[in-house]
Formats: C-alpha cells, structure tokens, sequence
C-alpha cells in the first residue's frame, strides 16, 4: 500500500542574526526520515530539542518565515509543496496541539471547534463533551477536557493524516491512556496519525511503528513490537532510551543531547555512544536492517539477529 | 452585579482622593509661582497711579494677603457644597465659566477622540497585518514623523496653509467674528472647529497605531494563530477572526488612556487657534493668577480623566470573558 505521508532527508533551518548584522544557518533539523500508512500510529519519540514539533509544523506548512526546508515531503506520493500543504491543512492533513494556549483565548470554544453549530455539537458529543462545552471559553476548561476539545478540533474536518503534537501532558496515566485511546480510534478509522512525544511508554501503548529522533535526524524506525526486547532494537540511544524506562531499571547515560550548531559531524549521538568507533565521525549511511531502519554503522542488532 | 457596583464604588472613593490631592497640589503651585496678580492683570503703570488704599482693596480682591492655608481651606470648603467660587478675571462664577468653555472644547475633543481613535485602529490593524510590508513601512514611517512633532507646530502649520494660504477655513475664534450669536449657525461652528480637531486627531492617531500594530503583531506570533494557521484558515480571515478580537481590549485601555493626551494636547492647540476652550481658559488663569477658575478647571479635567480610565476599566469588565465569567462565578 503507498504511505500516506513519506518523509525523506528533510532538513529545516533557520536564518539567524547573531552579534550585530552577521547572518547563520542554524540547522535544526538535518536528517529526518519517517514512513506514514494509512490505518497506521507512528510514534516519534525523542527529547525536548530533537526536532519533533518542528517536523510537525514543517508537513503543516507553517514554519515560522526565516525557515528553510530542504529534502523531500510526499503526501499520498506527491510532492507536499507549501501550495499544497496550504491546500490541505484544515482539511485532509491536522493538527492537535499541545495545549489550550493554542485555542484563541476570547472566543468560545464552540466556533473554534467547527464553524458550523450543530456539527460542533456532534463532535465535542462524541468526545463525551456536553452541548454546554461549546459556550465555555478555553480557560473555563479543564486539563482532560482541553484535550479532547482540541481532539475534536481535528475531527470536525474527515482528515486522512493527523499530526499530534504532545497530546498527553498534564494528564494522569488513566486519562492520557483514554486520550491516546481517542488517537487509536481514529487510526482504525483510516487515517494516519503521528503522535509526537517524548513519552516512550505511553505511545508504545498504541503504536504500530516507532520513529526515534535524536539531535535533529531519525535515529531508527523500528516495529513497535520491536521494543519488546532490548536485543530487538537496533540503533544504541534507542537502547538507551530502553533502559532510561521505569520498568527497566531507570538507568540513564551520561551527557547531553547537543544544541543545533554545536552538532558534531558525523553521528550526532557519537560522543556519548558506548560503541562509538573510530569511523563514527564520517559518513552515517541509512540502512536497513532486519525490518526496521537505523543510521548507524555498527548496529547493536545485526541483520541475522 | 454587586461585584461591579462595589468596584465602581471603590473606585469613586479612590477618585476623590485624586482630586483633593490634585487640587491640593495645583494650589500649592499657584501659591508657589512668582507671579503677582497685580502686576500682571492691573499693569506696573497703573499701580504706579494708585493711592495705596486702592492697592490694598486690589490686593484684598486678589487675596494677595490672606494666608494660603486659609485660602485653600476656604475654597475647599466651599467647593464641597458645590460652589466653586467666582473668576476673578471673568467675574462670573467658575461653574459658568467651566460650562460655555466645556461646551465648545467637547465639541473638539470628542470629535478629536472619535476620530484618533478609529483612524488609529484602522491604521494599526492594517500596519500589523502588513508587518514587515511597504504598507506596515509607510504607515510607521508616517506615524513616527507625527509623535516627533509638537502638537503646536502641526497647529502652527495647517494654520499656514488651510487658512492664511488657502482661505478655506478661518484664522481662530469658535465663532465669526462681529456676528450676533443667534446669527450664528452648526455649519460656522463647525467649521471654526475643524482645524483645531484635525490637529488633535492628527496627533492622537500616531500613538493609537503604532501601540495598535506592536499588539496585533504580538497576537499573529501567538500559539493560537498558529493553530488557527494549520487549520486552514486564511490571513486575513485569522486577522478579522483572532485580530481584532484579541486587540479589542488593549484598544479600549488606549483608547479612555488617551483622553489625558488630549486634554494635554487641547492646551497648546487651543491657544494657538484662540480656540476659547477650556485649554485656553487654563492658560489665561494660569498666567492671570485666577486661582478660583484653576482650580475649577484642573479639578475638571482630573475627573474627565478619571472617569476615562473608570469606563475602560468597567468596560473590560464587560468584554473581557475571563473577568466576567470569574466575577459572575463567585
């Protein structure tokens, strides 16, 4: 089946002024790669910083105007130009941001939600939200009722891709489990849906395929099922972030994730690889290996593994 | 609505004590100024031809003599039973000075008020959603140039050529000069204002636009332009939806807070027109030692000022979703 949304070595930058006139290039986004099916969940995991939000905004078309995207978008196998994204956003492709802050804070929520009353009705209803919800304003809301009103924002239009930016936050393990419920619903009802976090736990709860990112390029994308198993995963950060969970001894590496324009060349995560080698400041192909892909050249897992 | 009635009481409170303290204060000043009101509303050369028994009925008239305390209490105690003494220099009692100056400067200062206001907001909505743009360019330019020049100078200038160039509107005066006041029709009246109005209007728009642009700019960088961005929904359809919604209140604010501007500004503008205004009449009393009249108009204009900040706050009240639902919610 074609994906939906492809995602190809896309690199976003931003024109900076800094010191006076003199003009740079802060790349923060230098090698992404994602695959997107219809009926699909793909989580993209990775730290505040890694790029994940910007991915979001860059598919929507609506990066800030100093940004610059290089690399390749398609949607449904054609090009996703900004003309294009401008044409579908709102429509076939939406958004869930993050939080009530992106609500328009004097108007009531009901208009927000859908132009169109009766329709606005129906499905703040299906998210359990009562008629009455249409005349609150947003910070009348509540945290769990925020999120399914922004939920509902997306599915008053029939989108065939939903990009969810941090949906969970603020919420407690019960409620983010409904919310993330609501997101599942949506992916059985065809569309395909990208659910941004830096929550691994809970978007393995409802993920097919996991995307990791790390400084601004995909570092694996791996089965969900994948992470199952330490020894199932491929790339070492993912591993890292493996043992970083709970129920896996919270164990955590030394280091930082590096700032965009202090990126190593090479691998990014090299400096605080256990594996790290010698080549690892080269060139890092993409590859593919035992069903997932990683962009490393001595993965942990091997193709016979 | 007790709320806002208990609110509006507090407030009240609070603007009395302003005016006991500013005409405490304007008292202090005119007790302070080296001026003697002698000298300069009966002349040096007359003095000089006076006995001394009629100095000292002049004096006794300008109440040169009489201890300041003395003075302020007396008025103060008078002006609490709503007498506000008579003009020394009109010799007519305040209340009535107050009234016919009152009239025609509101005239000038509402139409003035009017028309800043919405040329302001017009002109800001339109630099902001232009950012960046030879229309945002051309319009801050324009307003820049205009709060970098003195209210006086404008005056000085459209005087020049409206009326000693072209002719098309008179040199001063809110009346024809030499005409009977019946004979004297809205249309003379309007068109005796109309320069004074358009300099205040001019001078008022600048700050309006260019406080009106830096909001809305702040409004179109925020989350839920954003988001209203990824939903599809058009710039012009986000500034007239999110725009003016969200800039509505920070206008109202600026729009009561700008009524002390235009006080401020009908001084100067007022005396260069010779626009008998309540502007005017603070000049001459101020110069004349006419201290009953001084403290009438300051006392006045306090309150007008006050009142413009109360009714932006009441109005907030009303228009602001988060303090009218949290008020009625308690």
């Amino acid at each position: 089946m074609r994906p939906i949304l492809e995602v190809e070595n896309l690199s976003i930058s931003f024109l900076q002024y800094d010191r006076g006139a003199r003009r740079r290039v802060l790349p923060a986004i230098r090698r992404l790669d994602l695959t997107l099916e219809a009926g699909q969940v793909a989580a993209v995991v990775g730290s505040s910083g890694s790029g994940k939000s910007l991915l979001a905004h860059g598919i929507l078309g609506i990066l800030p105007y100093n940004a610059r995207m290089e690399g390749t978008l398609r949607y449904r196998g054609e090009p996703l130009t900004p003309q294009r994204a401008a044409a579908l956003r709102g429509r076939e492709i939406v958004l869930v941001p993050q939080s009530v802050g992106y609500l328009d804070p004097l108007m009531k929520v009901g208009p927000q939600v859908a132009r169109d009353r009766e329709k606005g009705r129906g499905v703040l209803g299906r998210y359990g939200l009562g008629p009455e919800t249409g005349d609150l304003y947003p910070f009348e809301l509540s945290g769990g009722m925020a999120r399914r009103v922004l939920i509902s924002t997306a599915v008053a239009a029939s989108p065939a891709l939903v990009v969810a930016d941090e949906p969970t936050p603020g919420l407690d393990a019960r409620a983010a489990g409904r919310i993330l419920g609501h997101f599942r619903e949506l992916a059985q009802g065809g569309a395909a849906v990208l659910l941004i976090t830096h929550d691994l736990e809970l978007a393995l709860t409802i993920a097919h395929k996991v995307a990791v990112f790390y400084a601004g390029e995909t570092v694996e994308e791996a089965p969900a099922a994948d992470f199952a198993r330490r020894e199932d995963l491929r790339h070492p950060y993912t591993r890292a972030l493996w043992d970083a969970l709970p129920q896996h001894g919270f164990t955590p590496i030394p280091g930082t994730q590096p700032y965009p324009g202090a990126i190593p060349a090479g691998c990014p995560f090299a400096p605080r690889c256990p594996k790290r080698q010698a080549d690892c400041g080269g060139a890092i192909p993409y590859q593919t290996v035992a069903g997932g892909r990683v962009r490393c050249l001595h993965p942990e897992r091997g193709e016979g593994s | 609505m007790g709320h806002r009635i208990q609110f509006a009481a507090k407030k009240l409170l609070r603007m009395a004590l302003l005016l006991l303290g500013v005409s405490l204060t304007a008292f202090l000043l005119m007790s302070a100024s080296p001026l003697d009101p002698l000298q300069t509303n009966v002349g040096q050369a007359a003095l000089g031809t006076m006995s001394q028994e009629q100095i000292a009925r002049l004096e006794d008239y300008w109440g040169v003599n009489d201890p300041p305390l003395e003075r302020y209490l007396g008025w103060l105690s008078s002006a609490l039973r709503g007498d506000l003494g008579t003009s020394l220099l009109y010799r007519v009692p305040v209340v009535r000075v107050l009234g016919e100056r009152m009239g025609s400067s509101l005239w000038l200062m509402a139409a003035a008020w009017v028309l800043s206001g919405l040329l302001g907001l017009t002109l800001g909505v339109l630099a902001g959603a232009c950012r960046g743009r030879w229309p945002d360019r051309l319009i801050r330019g324009w307003c820049i140039l205009i709060s970098s020049t003195p209210a006086f100078w404008l005056a000085l200038l459209l005087l020049m050529v409206f009326s000693v160039w072209m002719g098309i509107f008179p040199i001063g005066l809110s009346v024809p000069i030499g005409a009977e006041a019946a004979a004297v029709t809205l249309a003379d009246r309007l068109r005796h204002a109309f320069l004074p109005a358009l300099t205040l209007s001019i001078t008022g728009v600048a700050g309006i636009a260019l406080h009106t642009r830096e909001k809305l700019c702040g409004v179109l960088e925020s989350d839920y332009v954003l988001f209203a961005r990824a939903r599809g929904e058009s710039a012009p359809s986000i500034v007239l939806r999110h725009g003016l919604r969200n800039v509505a209140l920070p206008a109202i604010t600026l729009q009561f807070a700008s009524i002390s501007e235009l006080i401020g500004g009908s001084v100067l503008v007022e005396q260069v027109f010779s626009y008998p205004g309540l502007g005017q009449a603070a000049v001459t009393a101020g110069l004349g030692g006419d201290l009953p009249l001084l403290l009438g108009i300051t006392v006045l204009t306090a309150a007008l000022v006050f009142g413009g900040n109360l009714c932006a706050d009441l109005l907030y009240g009303a228009v602001d979703p988060k303090i009218r639902r949290g008020a009625a919610r308690r």
